[in-house]
């Protein structure tokens, strides 16, 4: 089992334009979302008038960083985004923001956002571990018109260029994310739709088993790199 | 796929494919003999000019991994080998095979395979049962091919 080393941010291999967006907190359009996102924090919500902050006193410090894991009551694998999902159908007893949601988003860079510069753990032993697999398998599978992996782009060809785009080692550490082609913030699972489109593959929803998976495998070969949240890319 | 984008990727790339919508014709039987096509995939005369707009255009992509000569300003990839001098090392078919289908030549090729159907999967369903280049659109192509001497 190998992984890109040394490990590198998609941030060192973007232009100059984006690394100064994503240095500078009042430049950078993602912490649009951030900010929205402490607001729905706050806010009492549901028939309980109860706020994501009435349970969470740390704003979930860290959490983003070990994240996905297994779920210990349900046994299945949750990202920061269904984790979120689900304290707000049980907890809190109100419809869950949708995928991709505006809400959706700015509360995952919130919590995402407390975890910034920490560097990402996950579990792959244990229950998590045949999620591992199933991502791992994935990565690797030649998919779509054009029969090309994750793995041939972002493990074989990392830093030379496809065309006029310098490829990264695809890690999802800066997600969500601000990119300059969506001008908005979107999902590590919007980004994935997006190489799998270029490939001519078949697209899943987001937050589908399948993509949470790859999501794990990505964090692990992440290991030991920083939080980015909310990262700029082009 | 707004807009049209494909391995040029939405990836803020700038596609293997797409842009004019789906206009690759059914598949035309080939056989390979030893690391060639000898045979055209097509009786019509092919045309070396066209070829280049297909291999720079968002129909072939070349350029996306390979330089070219001529290629003046484009920004090209960096993972294949350039394409200069290719009609010399190779006739036309070997450059028919490496271009319908690579893997017959490396089986670990990078290269997406230009003319086949078989043996993809999860491929989205605009795209599926039809090759990425016609047979028309392989035969010029392999005629530009052959002049990068
Ligand atoms: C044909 C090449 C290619 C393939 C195949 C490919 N990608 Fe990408 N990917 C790119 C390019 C180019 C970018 C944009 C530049 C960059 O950030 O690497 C990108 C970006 C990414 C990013 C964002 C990195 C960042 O820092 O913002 C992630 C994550 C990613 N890809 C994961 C994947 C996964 C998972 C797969 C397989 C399902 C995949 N890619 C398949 C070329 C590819
Ligand atoms: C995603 C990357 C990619 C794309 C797109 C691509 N190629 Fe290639 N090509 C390669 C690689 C890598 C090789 C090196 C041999 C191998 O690994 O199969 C290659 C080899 C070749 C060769 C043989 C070169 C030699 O010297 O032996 C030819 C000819 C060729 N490509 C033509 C094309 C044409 C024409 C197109 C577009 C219609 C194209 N390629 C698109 C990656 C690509």
């Amino acid at each position: 089992m190998s992984r890109p080393s040394p490990a590198r941010s998609g941030l060192v291999f973007a232009g100059p334009t984006v690394r100064a967006l994503q240095a500078d907190d009042f430049a950078n359009p993602g912490m649009l979302w951030v900010e929205r996102g402490q607001k729905l924090w706050s806010e009492p919500v549901g028939p309980s008038r109860r706020s994501c902050g009435s349970c969470h006193a740390d704003a979930l410090r860290g959490a983003a960083a070990s994240l996905p894991a297994v779920d210990a009551a349900t046994g299945r694998l949750v990202n920061l985004e269904s984790r979120i999902q689900a304290c707000q159908a049980q907890r809190q007893g109100i419809e869950p923001a949708a995928h991709e949601s505006d809400a959706l988003l700015a509360l995952s860079a919130y919590v995402a956002y407390q975890s910034r510069g920490m560097p990402v753990r996950v579990e792959v032993d244990g229950p998590a571990r045949p999620y591992f697999e199933r991502g791992r398998a994935s990565y690797h599978r030649r998919i779509g018109q054009l029969n090309l992996a994750c793995s041939h782009c972002h493990d074989a060809n990392w830093g030379r260029r496809l065309g006029p785009e310098t490829i990264s080692q695809g890690h999802g550490v800066g997600y969500p994310a601000y990119r300059l082609e969506w001008q908005a913030l979107g999902s590590l699972h919007r980004r994935f739709r997006s190489c799998l489109s270029g490939v001519r593959a078949e697209m899943l929803p987001q937050g589908h088993p399948d993509y949470l998976a790859l999501e794990l495998y990505l964090a692990w070969r992440a290991s030991s790199l920083p939080v980015e949240t909310p990262a700029v890319r082009r | 796929m707004a807009g049209g984008r494909s391995l040029g990727l939405e990836l803020g790339v700038a596609a293997l494919a797409v842009g004019s919508g789906v206009t690759a014709q059914p598949l035309v039987a080939w056989q390979a003999r030893g690391d060639a096509i000898p045979r055209p995939l097509v009786e019509a005369m092919p045309d070396a000019a066209r070829g280049r707009e297909i291999a720079f255009g968002r129909d072939g992509n070349c350029l996306l991994c390979h330089g070219a000569p001529d290629s003046g300003a484009r920004p090209v990839g960096n993972l294949a080998p350039p394409l200069a001098g290719v009609g010399s090392r190779l006739d036309a078919g070997q450059l028919r095979l490496r271009v319908v289908d690579p893997s017959r030549v490396n089986p670990g090729s990078l290269m997406p395979r230009y003319h086949v159907t078989e043996g993809l999967s999860q491929v989205a369903e605009a795209w599926r049962g039809r090759p990425v280049l016609s047979a028309e659109q392989i035969e010029d192509v392999v005629a530009w091919l052959s002049t990068l001497r």
